[in-house]
């Protein structure tokens, strides 16, 4: 057994100079680029989670004035949908492995890459403005008359920020979607593609046909706003309720953007980490899909109580029913892969046990939600929050964590210490139910979302939250401390230490600019590991 | 072994054309690429106008009659004519990328510069249009004044269609300066049948444009005009 | 005793038993398959963890009779669910045609509500136990939400059209009263009780307070300040349709349309007299917007719904066949 060594030549070290990183073309640098713009959003709104529930600690608004905290809630959302949750796995893992894993040499679109992750620094750079010169407070969801006619706030740089960065997004999609259909090596069909390619094939769909709904809305809000021109005003002969429309036709289809990359990543890993091929591979194949095309047609269920017929909620009721399926198919079908297979308790497989057990939580509750009784009692209130925080934080985000510990070592060429990462993995999951889990009964006593002070009563629910936050908090710094110290200090990775199939795999780590010295031909499935003979490095 | 399609392992003198990029084998897989991304921006054109469509669709439902008034403030002459021009440009755009894909660089030139005539036209005239919706006081916002007591409702009305026609308009612009840059790659003999992409794909954005005219014309200017002609 | 546990608020009203109901069934399912994928994960981890280090594992791809077991299976619950929450919703969404009516207007930050018979109040909504109450309401400003979580009611407020939630109390006591859609600074402080008493004790406090008119007779002195009664003659000789039995009746429009003349209808019908412009009548009606507010309008729509049907006459249509239809558009 050979102790690897880094590779003389590869990706990182082939040319200096910030130009050489401003300018790449290189799919790889692009993705390290956005790790290093999302990681600082996600502390950044991360800060404001801290604040909000530093506040929450106790029933009074005492910390803050009311405008800031509004604000603080306002921007923690905004920062961490747009900033944070919808780039990073797409823009950072999908950017660095998705030519890698066909056997390309780049995507499509390059240049269009490299604009992308200008047009986002571009749209983040309007939004920090927003927030140095005074923040906005409408909530992150922007609903009118109020964000129209009665805030104070800098409602038109966020918006302009968040319109500006959808375009990244967009091209993102852009180039996956031709990337995927054009660029696979010889040999790899389509039922030959790792399900991480399905996963950001499906959320690019969504990527193209979500985000310039959300792009058109901002930019009505922004003229409604300086010119009151009527359209969502109801003084004037406009509909609040359209802007709600409008603005959930993107922003459900939004959070399959943020958790099905997620989703990609736990089927990569539990193959791995089991050494079996993923159980029920087409199914899971098309439940993305189906994810992606159901995730269209539930928009209104997050307008329930904005005054619909009975028989319209109805049909987004059953609708948002039947988008739950495909999720809970994915789910059994990875509890199934771990059966029979040989499983080793690594980092990146405890994140994503983390990931199964919250994410169906969270996925179980949202159909709390799709009943429309039940959903009429706790809508708007914590019982909403502790949903979603379900599923974006301990799903996606754990998911991303899963991510980041897996192509580590592709990625760098460094491992990152094992002990300390399922250490952080454990503070995590502990952190965060403590943060979350007392919302859900929050939520089902009646408090409502987006307050500043409550009643008394609350209070020790609302200790034990903010108590988690904290742990939570903690959890996230530790990654970000070994991920650097592995940079420098972290044993040289190997082509394939964790023994994992894939094109990628077969590279090695860091990769060679252009990736394959010569395109791989593929001639089996992705997970083939049954097959294989592992050869311990 | 069986490829998959796209993937055309063929080596001839033009394996390594100058236009290929480094992620792309072939000169076949390069134009496939391009001419797939492109019909995808364009679909993500469509659901940008489609935001502007549904706010339509639903106003219209609700206030019929400002719709009606609103609509007949518009010009339907001028519209009409645009709509001609429009039409004619995307012609000579489509006589364009023939005369490029067939070996002709002087009369792709031609077109496209024609066709950037006809775009300017159309733009000119709706420059005309604005202007007299400014002298009339029929810009929404702070100065919008319009007699009549759907007045609050004919201002929705002209804010989708300024929204419509001027997002258009925006997108025509774009065009124009995309045809510029392909009308000088033309000029300097940069196409030829094995390579003529950027054309085709401008010519591809240039039709989306001109259909999305062909929506906007019915649904903003012939608003109840069965019964009134200018 | 569960009361005693903090896990749901009080039960005090009729519904609130129901949706607690199916909310413990979805609470058990989410326990039993969170339980069950936690456990199966545990379990397979850790009875196939790998024993040595070159071990791979079972040679199996997928199984379809497993595959549309846990389709079927989960959309089965899942329609189950369905059915059993749209059942409950319909009893929220349908008030009983007894329903005492009480009006609201939320604007920036406070509750007003108007008793019929004439008590208003801020913030605070007195009840009796045992009737069922139907809230009528509107925003005067942004979006708000009334939400009385030991109800199980919630519904948006919004400017420029009605809302409407009902219940009927079981239980006498104090009950929160919440904003629940953010509106602003004061959000979280645009909150309140619901007192809610037994019939008697309400009634008590019904007659109690300053003497108030009742929200339909300060409709009537409205009425004829704003000079309604000039055009809306009760014998429909007047410019404009007879209002009498007018509310809840179908009109016909101008336009051809027919509506029903609810709470909206009259509204709208203040503010934009041409949008739903009566069939056989001129465009003559002025606005009145900007000189009554939604409290006002309360008192005009209680007013309209007091007034019986006038004999023999039908209502809200043209009595004079001489009448032109007139174009549509206004001088």
């Amino acid at each position: 057994m050979t102790t690897p060594l880094l590779p003389r030549e590869h990706y990182l070290n082939i040319r200096y100079g910030i130009l050489s990183w401003l300018l790449t073309k290189d799919h790889k640098r692009i993705a390290l680029l956005y790790l290093i713009s999302v990681t600082a959003f996600f502390f950044l709104g991360g800060f404001f989670a801290v604040l909000i529930r530093l506040e929450l600690a106790t029933p009074a608004g005492d910390m803050v004035s009311s405008d800031t905290y509004n604000k603080l809630f306002t921007m923690h959302g905004v920062i961490m949908v747009f900033f944070f949750l919808i780039p990073s796995i797409p823009a950072v893992l999908g950017n660095f492995l998705i030519p890698m894993m066909i056997g390309a040499k780049d995507l499509a679109f390059p240049r269009l890459n490299l604009l992308s992750w200008y047009i986002y620094m571009l749209g983040g750079t309007f939004t920090m403005w927003a927030v140095i010169v005074g923040g906005v407070d409408t909530g992150w969801t922007f609903y009118t008359p109020y964000s129209t006619a009665a805030s104070n706030t800098n409602v038109v740089a966020t918006g302009l920020g968040v319109f500006i960065t959808g375009f990244s997004s967009i091209l993102t999609g852009l180039n996956f979607i031709v990337t995927i259909h054009r660029m696979r090596a010889p040999g790899l069909t389509w039922f030959r593609l790792p399900l991480f390619v399905w996963a950001h094939y499906a959320t690019s769909l969504i990527f193209i046909l979500g985000t310039p709904v959300i792009a058109i809305t901002v930019l009505l809000l922004a003229v409604e706003r300086g010119l009151h021109i009527g359209i969502f005003d109801p003084a004037l002969g406009g509909d609040p309720v359209l802007f709600q429309h409008l603005f959930w036709f993107y922003s459900h289809p939004a959070v399959y953007i943020m958790v099905l990359p997620s989703m990609g990543v736990v089927s990569e890993v539990v193959a791995c980490f089991s050494r079996k091929n993923i159980f029920g591979y087409s199914f899971v194949a098309f439940s993305s899909l189906a994810i992606a095309v159901f995730g269209f047609l539930v928009w209104a269920h997050h307008m329930f109580v904005a005054g619909m017929s009975v028989y319209a909620a109805m049909i987004f009721s059953f609708l948002s029913y039947a988008v739950a399926i495909p999720s809970a198919v994915k789910v059994f079908n990875w509890t199934a892969t771990l059966y029979k297979g040989s499983i080793s308790w690594q980092a990146p497989l405890l994140f994503v046990f983390g990931f199964l057990g919250l994410f169906t939580i969270g996925g179980m509750t949202g159909l709390f939600l799709a009943a429309l009784a039940i959903d009429v009692h706790v809508h708007d209130t914590y019982f909403i929050v502790a949903h979603f925080h379900y599923i974006m934080v301990g799903g996606a985000i754990m998911g991303y964590m899963a991510g980041l510990h897996f192509w580590w070592p592709k990625i760098t060429g460094r491992m990152y210490p094992e002990g300390w990462a399922k250490f952080s993995a454990l503070v995590i999951f502990i952190g965060f139910n403590l943060t979350f889990f007392p919302q859900f009964v929050l939520g089902y006593l009646g408090m409502p979302r987006r307050y500043h002070a409550y009643p008394e009563e609350f209070q020790v629910l609302n200790v034990m939250s903010s108590a988690g936050a904290s742990i939570l908090a903690v959890g996230y710094v530790i990654p970000m401390v070994y991920f650097l110290w592995s940079l420098r200090y972290g044993r040289a990775a190997g082509p394939n230490p964790w023994g994992a199939t894939g094109l990628e795999w077969t590279t090695q780590s860091p990769p060679l600019t252009e990736n394959f010295p010569m395109t791989p031909v593929v001639t089996e499935g992705a997970y083939e590991y049954s097959k294989r003979e592992m050869r311990v490095v | 072994m069986p490829a998959p399609p796209g993937a055309v392992h063929v080596h001839d003198a033009h394996a390594h054309h100058p236009a290929l990029q480094h992620q792309f084998e072939t000169m076949g897989q390069q134009l496939e690429s391009a001419t797939l991304g492109m019909w995808l921006f364009l679909v993500t054109e469509i659901m940008f106008f489609g935001g502007l469509f549904m706010a339509y669709l639903l106003y219209r439902v609700w206030y019929p009659v400002a719709w009606a008034e609103g609509s007949l403030e518009l010009d339907i002459l001028l519209g009409g004519v645009n709509t001609v021009v429009l039409i004619g440009s995307s012609l000579t755009m489509a006589l364009a990328v023939r005369a490029a894909q067939t070996g002709f660089p002087r009369a792709t030139v031609n077109y496209l510069l024609v066709t950037m005539a006809l775009g300017l036209t159309f733009l000119v005239i709706k420059g005309f249009e604005y202007a007299h919706k400014f002298e009339t006081g029929h810009v929404p916002g702070p100065n919008f004044h319009f007699e009549g007591p759907h007045a609050q409702q004919v201002e929705i009305f002209l804010s989708l269609y300024f929204a419509m026609t001027g997002l258009h308009a925006v997108h025509m612009v774009i065009g124009f300066g995309l045809l510029s840059v392909i009308a000088w790659m033309a000029y300097r003999r940069r196409f030829s049948p094995e390579w003529y992409a950027p054309v085709e794909m401008a010519g591809l954005y240039w039709h989306f444009v001109d259909i999305v005219w062909i929506f906007l014309f019915p649904l903003l200017y012939l608003v109840d005009r069965a019964h009134h002609f200018v | 005793m569960w009361s005693s546990l903090p896990l749901f608020p009080e039960q005090a009203s009729t519904l609130a038993h129901q949706v607690d109901n199916l909310y413990f069934f979805l609470v058990a399912l989410t326990a039993f398959f969170s339980t069950l994928i936690a456990v199966l994960v545990v379990v397979f981890a850790v009875k196939y963890r790998r024993t040595h280090a070159a071990q791979v594992g079972a040679p199996i791809t997928g199984s379809v009779p497993l595959e549309l077991m846990w389709s079927i299976i989960p959309f089965g619950i899942a329609m189950v669910i369905f059915a059993w929450s749209a059942n409950v919703y319909f009893n929220m969404a349908r008030p009983p045609d007894e329903s005492m009516e009480i009006y609201a207007v939320g604007k920036r930050w406070m509750w007003k509500f108007q008793h019929i018979g004439g008590r208003r109040e801020i913030n605070e909504l007195h009840v009796p136990i045992g009737r069922p109450v139907k809230v009528t309401m509107t925003s005067e400003d942004v979006i708000h939400d009334l939400y009385l979580p030991n109800f199980r009611v919630k519904a948006d407020v919004i400017p420029g059209r009605y809302s409407t939630i009902w219940f009927e109390a079981t239980k006498r006591g104090e009950y929160h009263l919440f904003c629940a859609e953010y509106c602003g600074t004061k959000h979280s402080a645009m909150i309140g009780r619901v007192v809610v008493m037994e019939p008697t004790e309400y009634q008590a406090w019904l007659s109690g307070g300053g003497g108030e008119m009742s929200l339909a007779a300060r409709g009537e002195r409205m009425f004829q300040e704003l000079a309604c009664h000039t055009c809306h003659l009760p014998d429909a000789s007047g410019r404009g349709p007879s209002l009498q039995g007018l509310f809840g009746s179908q009109v016909k429009l101008a336009d051809g349309r027919t509506v029903t003349a609810d709470e909206g209808y009259v509204r709208e019908s203040i503010l934009n007299p041409q949008a739903k412009l009566v069939a056989g009548y001129q465009p003559l009606m002025p606005t009145f917007q900007g000189l009554v507010n939604e409290e006002a309008l309360m008192g005009l729509i209680e007013y309209v719904k007091s007034l019986p049907p006038a004999a023999g006459a039908p209502t809200g249509t043209a009595p004079q066949p001489a009448t032109p239809q007139g174009e549509r558009k206004p001088q």
